[in-house]
């Protein structure tokens, strides 16, 4: 686990470092995803790693994380109560169009062949 | 009791153990509740109300839940960093999606800032909450650099950020249903482009591709919104 936790601290510092030295508006984590990504398909490490337990160990609770920005959110709700038709209204029409374009663009790119991978949400949805 | 509460105010055991105690009575409700109603009890949703009561309840501020919130929130850094490890599992499904990436990545990121823009205008908000919702659906710290860059409110696009991200978790499934995006490929990317982490968290509780490319999508959507969003906003 602190083998792990080092790998993933190691690489978020990298990307840190390689963001503000190249003077990129990608944040550090980001990057430090990116570098992660390139060594592990370089590297291939065993199933076992210590890293993919902690990789995993993090992921699974990823919503507990977003909790305390979260947080701020409902102290600031009053912002909201200025323009609340147009903050909320635009905000679920922006992300409607957001997803469904990326779904459909995406869906239609792949080509219908692709639905039979294994890959794709059964009919019993 | 004074004194403990004054002693607590300050103290990062607090905000440490709240954030804690949302998150699990979240998922325990989320166990519980009948089926149509798992998807809007997100723990994250939970944890949000349990908490902001118990602010309210003890009379803390937001700064004095942070001293033991701040210490959860920092492991955002690291788990963003572990997106690679599923991605790196998928590897092998990212030849084939370089082409709808390359593609369906940059139009959304378009997609999303030019409605977001013109649906503020059309609903009659004023021009600073034009530039401050532009960017919402990159990942809430760059949003809110590219929103103060741009002349927005920086920290009313976090809101926004994190608002779109927990509808996203709520909704981002059902929507997809819906129009019929079954490829969990393209259902990932769909997320992870309009809901970034939030999104990507019920995106990895869906299905490890879609939770993989949920992430890519975020991460590169990320980079799209900060570039594009000043070139868009010139045409608006």
């Amino acid at each position: 686990m602190i083998n792990g936790l080092l790998w993933l601290l190691g690489f978020q510092l990298a990307g840190e470092v390689v963001v503000r030295s190249l003077d990129l508006t990608v944040p550090g984590p980001v990057m430090g995803m990116v570098l992660l990504f390139v060594v592990l398909q370089l590297r291939r490490p065993p199933a076992s790693a210590n890293l993919f337990r902690a990789a995993d160990g993090l992921l699974k609770h990823l919503q507990l994380l977003f909790i305390p920005a979260g947080v701020g959110v409902v102290t600031l709700l009053h912002v909201v109560g200025e323009q609340p038709v147009p903050i909320v209204g635009a905000l679920l029409v922006s992300w409607l169009a957001g997803i469904v374009t990326v779904g459909w663009l995406t869906t239609l790119l792949l080509g219908r062949s692709s639905g039979s991978s294994g890959a794709s949400v059964g009919g019993a949805r | 009791m004074t004194d403990a509460l004054d002693w607590l105010r300050t103290s990062p055991l607090l905000g440490l153990f709240l954030t804690l105690l949302g998150y699990r009575l979240g998922q325990e409700l989320q166990k519980r509740v009948p089926a149509a109603w798992k998807a809007v009890a997100q723990p994250v949703v939970v944890a949000l109300v349990v908490i902001g009561l118990a602010l309210w309840a003890l009379d803390l501020s937001y700064e004095q839940y942070l001293v033991g919130g701040s210490i959860i929130g920092f492991f955002l850094g690291p788990a963003t960093v572990a997106l690679a490890v599923p991605l790196h599992r998928q590897a092998h499904h990212l030849g084939r999606m370089f082409v709808p990436m390359v593609v369906a990545l940059p139009v959304g990121a378009v997609v999303s800032i030019t409605t977001g823009v013109l649906a503020v205008r059309l609903l009659g908000g004023d021009h600073v909450l034009e530039l401050t919702m532009a960017p919402k659906a990159a990942t809430t710290p760059v949003s809110l650099a590219v929103s103060g860059a741009i002349g927005g409110l920086p920290a009313l696009t976090a809101v926004l950020a994190i608002v779109t991200g927990i509808v996203g978790a709520v909704a981002g499934p059902a929507v997809l249903d819906l129009v019929r995006v079954r490829d969990r490929r393209a259902r990932g990317l769909a997320i992870g482009a309009s809901s970034h982490g939030i999104g990507t968290s019920r995106a990895l509780r869906e299905h490890p591709t879609e939770g993989a490319f949920s992430g890519l999508a975020m991460g590169l959507t990320a980079l799209l919104v900060s570039l594009l969003t000043p070139v868009v906003l010139l045409l608006l």
